[in-house]
Parts: C-alpha cells; sequence; structure tokens
C-alpha cells in the first residue's frame, strides 16, 4: 500500500473548513478570544458565498476594528468616529449597484454616531449595518460605553456604571427597529458554533436585502471584550451570557418590515 | 454660440454651476445665508436633469462625511455652508484632507464668532486658510468678488481639487451669496460614466475587481515614521499649488503709490475707494487676491520696492493683514481697516483709512 502523502489529504473533497479567499493573510490584531474575528470572518464568507466582492464597498469604523481594511479583502473606507453611516448614505446613493456595509462598534455608533445612525436608519438607505456590541470601549482602553450595563465597572466608572449619575445603557438596536426605514432588524452573537451559524444567516439576509431596496438591514452583535472586561476569554463569554443576554436579548426584532411579536 | 445670460443670486449661481460642471452629488443643511443652495437645487430636480443626487443632510457633521463617503469613490460631492455650519465640518475636511480625496466646499461666511449674525463677514479667512480642523494640512481656497465668479470658480474648484487630490473651498460671504448680478451661464457637462470615473480616479472605492488590489481610503497611520512622510508628501503637494496655483487680480497698481489689499466683497467696496482717492489725486491701486491658499505674496513682495504703503481691507478684525505683512515683509507700513458684526465698510471710511493709517502715518 503506497504512503499517504499530506497532499493526498489536502483534496477539496476532504476540505470541511477553509478560509475565505474575502480575508487578506494579514493576521487580526485583535485580543484573543475577541469576537471581531469571527464577525469579519462571517461577513468574508456571506460575501464569498454571494459572489459580490467586485460589487462591495465597507465602511469601518473608530475603534477596534478601525484596521478593518487590513483584514477583508474589499475596497473599503475608513471613517470619523460615528460617521460611517453618512459615508455609507453617499455611497449607496452614488452607486445604487453596489452592496455598501458599515461596521461599527456600540461607543461609534451608539454613542458618537447615534444622530448619523438613526437618520441613516430613518431614511431607509438600502445599507447593511453590522453593530457589534460589547457594552465597552476597547480601543481606548476600556470605558463606559453607551451600552455599558447597569452595575458593569470600566475605566470611566471603576466602580459600576450608576445610573442615576451616568445614565442608562442604551439599546440601539431596539430603538432602530421602531423607524420606518429599517426593514431588517436583528441580535446576535458569535460566542457558539450554533450562535456563529445563525449570525451568519442573519448577516446573508442583512446583505440580500440589499437586492429588494426597502432600507437599512441592522444586524447586532452582542459580543464580549476580555481585555475591557478584565476577563480571559471563556469566563468572558459565561459573563457575556449570564449578563449581557438578559439585557440585550438575542434574535430577530423586525424581519420584512415588519416588528416580531413575541 | 449665444451667450446664456441669468439674473442670480451668488447662492443659485454657485448650485446652477454644481450641475452645469457635471457634479454628481450635493450634500448639506439648511443655514442662512447660504440656504438658496440647496433650495435652488431641490427645486431644479437634478436627478432629473443629470443624475445628480442631491441630499438634505441631519447635520453639517453629516454632510461633509457624506461627501468623504461620495468622494472617497471618485465622484465630484460638493457642499456649502456658513460660518457655524463650516465649524461643524471642521473634523470631516480634516479628514478628507488626510485622505486626500477631492471636494469642493463653500463658505457663505457671516459674522461671528458663535452664533454671532446672519450678516455678511469675512471673519472665517484663519480658518480657511491655516487648516481649520486639526493636523497640518491646507485647503486651496478661492474667493469669488461677483456673481460671475461665483459660477465659475466651481468647476475651477473641482479641477483643482481632482487635479490634487485636495479638498478645495470658495470663501465667499454674505454679500456675495445673497446680491442678484448678471451671470453667463456655461453649457451643460456631461457627468462621467462609472468607467470614466474609475479611469480618472484609479483610487475609488468603487469595488474591488480581480484586476487590481483593493483600495482603501483612510487618514490613518499608526506608524510614526509613515505617519511623517505622508505629512512631508503633503507639504509637497502644498508647495506645487503654491508654485502653480496663485491668482490675483492687479487693479490700476502701473502707477499706484498707495494699494489696496482686499478679496471678494471688500475689494468690490475697495473699487469704489480707489476711484474716490484718484479723484483727490492719490495714486491707489487694488491688489485682489482671487487665491488665498495660495496667497499671491510675491507680487506683494515686489510692490512694497515701489509703493509707499499698504492698506488691507476686510470685514474682520484683521486676519488677512498678517499675511500681507509677512509677504511685504516689513519693507512698507501695512496697516488694517475693517468693520465686522455683519458692518459693511463704506467706501468712505476705507478712503478715510487710508488717509489716517497710510498717508497720515
Amino acid at each position: 500500500m503506497a504512503e499517504i502523502t499530506i497532499k493526498d489529504i489536502i483534496k477539496e473533497e476532504n476540505l470541511v473548513y477553509k478560509k475565505s479567499k474575502v480575508l487578506t493573510n494579514n493576521t487580526m490584531s485583535y485580543c484573543p478570544g475577541c469576537g471581531h474575528g469571527t464577525a469579519h470572518r462571517l461577513i468574508a464568507e456571506v460575501i464569498e458565498e454571494m459572489d459580490i466582492q467586485s460589487e462591495t464597498v465597507g465602511v469601518c469604523p473608530v475603534g477596534c476594528s478601525v484596521l478593518m481594511y487590513n483584514f477583508l479583502d474589499l475596497d473599503m473606507q475608513q471613517a470619523a468616529h460615528g460617521r460611517a453611516p453618512a459615508l455609507a448614505t453617499a455611497i449607496k446613493r452614488l452607486m445604487p449597484e453596489k452592496f455598501v456595509f458599515t461596521y461599527q462598534g456600540d461607543g461609534d455608533l451608539a454613542a458618537i454616531g447615534t444622530a448619523e445612525t438613526i437618520h441613516a436608519c430613518n431614511r431607509g438607505e438600502n445599507i447593511t449595518i453590522i453593530f457589534v456590541n460589547n457594552g465597552i470601549y476597547g480601543m481606548t482602553g476600556g470605558q463606559m460605553a453607551p451600552t455599558t450595563l447597569k452595575g458593569m465597572p470600566a475605566s470611566t466608572c471603576p466602580y459600576g456604571r450608576d445610573i442615576e449619575m451616568m445614565g442608562n445603557p442604551l439599546k440601539m438596536t431596539e430603538l432602530v427597529s421602531h423607524l420606518a426605514g429599517t426593514y431588517y432588524v436583528t441580535r446576535q452573537s458569535v460566542h457558539s458554533p450554533a450562535n456563529v451559524r445563525k449570525a451568519k444567516k442573519a448577516i446573508r439576509q442583512a446583505f440580500e436585502n440589499q437586492k429588494l431596496k426597502r432600507g437599512v438591514s441592522f444586524v447586532e452583535i452582542v459580543s464580549n471584550c476580555n481585555s475591557g472586561w478584565k476577563l480571559p476569554p471563556v469566563k468572558a463569554n459565561e459573563w457575556m451570557v449570564e449578563n449581557m443576554f438578559p439585557f440585550y436579548p438575542l434574535g430577530d426584532i423586525k424581519v420584512d418590515g415588519q416588528l416580531v411579536t413575541k | 454660440m449665444e451667450k446664456e445670460l441669468r439674473l442670480m443670486k451668488g447662492n443659485e449661481a454657485v448650485a446652477e454651476a454644481a450641475i452645469r460642471s457635471g457634479a454628481d452629488a450635493y450634500f448639506g443643511y439648511p443655514i442662512t445665508p447660504q440656504s438658496e443652495v440647496i433650495e435652488y437645487l431641490m427645486a431644479q430636480e437634478p436627478h432629473k436633469r443629470t443624475g445628480m443626487v442631491v441630499l438634505q443632510a441631519e447635520s453639517e457633521v453629516a454632510a461633509i462625511n457624506m461627501i468623504y463617503g461620495a468622494a472617497a469613490c471618485g465622484k465630484m460631492a460638493m457642499t456649502s455652508s456658513s460660518s457655524p455650519g463650516i465649524s461643524l465640518k471642521q473634523e470631516g475636511i480634516s479628514y478628507i484632507a488626510g485622505a486626500e480625496l477631492p471636494c469642493l466646499i463653500m463658505n457663505c461666511v457671516r459674522g461671528g464668532p458663535g452664533l454671532g449674525t446672519i450678516q455678511p463677514a469675512q471673519s472665517d479667512y484663519f480658518q480657511s486658510t491655516k487648516g481649520g480642523g486639526h493636523g497640518d494640512y491646507r485647503l486651496v481656497v478661492l474667493a469669488p468678488a461677483s456673481v460671475q465668479e461665483m459660477y465659475d470658480f466651481v468647476e475651477i474648484g473641482f479641477d483643482l481639487a481632482f487635479k490634487y487630490r485636495n479638498p478645495v473651498m470658495i470663501l465667499a460671504d454674505g454679500i456675495i451669496g445673497q446680491m442678484m448680478e448678471k451671470v453667463e451661464i456655461g453649457p451643460q457637462k456631461v457627468r462621467r460614466t462609472m468607467e470614466e470615473v474609475i479611469k480618472q480616479c484609479p483610487w475609488g472605492t468603487t469595488g474591488k475587481p480581480t484586476t487590481r488590489e483593493r483600495n482603501i481610503i483612510t487618514s490613518l497611520d499608526l506608524v510614526a515614521s509613515r505617519q511623517e512622510a505622508f505629512n512631508l508628501k503633503l507639504v509637497k503637494k502644498y508647495d506645487e499649488i503654491k508654485e502653480k496655483e496663485v491668482k490675483y487680480e492687479l487693479i490700476n497698481c502701473d502707477d499706484a503709490e498707495y494699494i489696496i489689499v482686499a478679496y471678494g466683497s471688500s475689494a468690490r467696496l475697495s473699487m469704489k475707494a480707489m476711484d474716490l482717492l484718484r479723484a483727490k489725486g492719490i495714486k491707489t491701486g487694488i491688489v485682489r487676491p482671487i487665491t488665498l491658499f495660495p496667497f499671491p505674496s510675491k507680487v506683494l513682495f515686489d510692490l512694497a520696492d515701489r509703493v509707499k504703503g499698504f492698506l488691507t481691507v476686510e470685514m474682520s478684525t484683521g486676519q488677512m493683514v498678517e499675511d500681507v505683512r509677512l509677504a511685504v515683509q516689513f519693507k512698507k507700513p501695512v496697516e488694517h481697516y475693517g468693520r465686522v458684526g455683519g458692518v459693511i465698510p463704506s467706501p468712505e471710511e476705507i478712503v478715510n483709512a487710508l488717509e489716517q493709517k497710510i498717508i497720515g502715518g
């Protein structure tokens, strides 16, 4: 019997997983355990599977994913903090046949960019917004975000978020679901294989929807920040399930322009 | 072909010029005294005339970032505002300069600081010519002195913006924006096709085909040495602009003993003052900078050898006067006269200022 070589093993029919060709070979700069890498991969896979790499323009935010353009093999624009939906509005209106998406964190989308987010959603721009919510400012070193939970510590609320002093965490996704210009609004996570599959399906839907020209498709991904949360990756995911999901419950909020009744 | 003449406001002329120059987009937000730009555009329905996109944004901040998004695709995009709104746009303008994107911005200046007044002023000279937002950058700044120039400078501005991949500002004021004059209208230019956009701007984010590397538009570089190299590249670009793009008008300077330096509305007012001074036997000429960046320093430096003094007339407390003094290099006296807060200087006041500050001084 002939010896089995590595060449015999690496065959198309034996492949169960491979890196999307829409991802570059650059090493991702995210912390180990961070959800950004998985979220990036899902976007890349969806774009590859839809065969729209040459038809897609992405907009990355200020925050940890500011260098997203290093990891996705796409034409991309880097926006000023919070302004990605304004850029995406112009890109889509000037090139309506393209697929346009923004990728934004919670500080970017729900604090400094609240106006741009709400108005792009309300105008019903035919874009996809991917909103990664980990309840903290990751890149600047773990400061309180608009989405930081009640009692959750961060470097600018070291004793936990005091609602009386600092106000309430903002449920941006529920908020935009009530705007007439949003067509699809969903909240997902990427912390388990099952959730990754669901999140990918949602992202796919959010890109497919652009063909319909019925408004914004908005996908929140509740994610972790083990550096900012000061937790090891596995513990961070457990903390997320126990604390983030009750306040930010997963699932579809608006489908085909209709609010989902529960 | 017969000339097409129209009676228009300066703001309307800018709007019509944007359509006729083949612009792809205008994004703006209402503010007095420039709201006619977007009002005129909306009434004209340019999406029907040329396919041009016009959108009223939720803020000046959003509008300038829409410009960034459009310009990063290689599209011809324009915005306009007035002083407080231009302050809001500064972040975006800095990013546009940092990402080396072409675009056109019209500032119909009103008095400040703060909410100030809705009356005309020229108090945004520093902000326009020295950068405005954060970081080391410059805009090309054009200063129209008539409604015709408001019209003409749109196409000239777009050409410069794309030639240098740099934001260009038309620095007007409430007088130029609001007054009506006869304007000669140019023919409608055809908007570029997508293929032409890609050919002219191969750097644009128009979707990555398999035939090229991905295009990235960003103003970020975390490696200090690379960021420094980029800053120096910008300096080189600005030096080239200084060398090639200076524009000014000399009026009666050949025999002049005294020079008024004034741009925009102040130059128009100074024309009358010059006539009054000459009627008194005081040989006065005008240097009217048309580009404020690059500034016509050399002509002022040369004139300083054969005139007795300079008076700058600005509707500010004295901003351009600093550039005139730098240009003249203390060879001759340089004084400033201005009215501010929306008050417009009269020709007689300008005559008195020259007599007292330069001749009497």
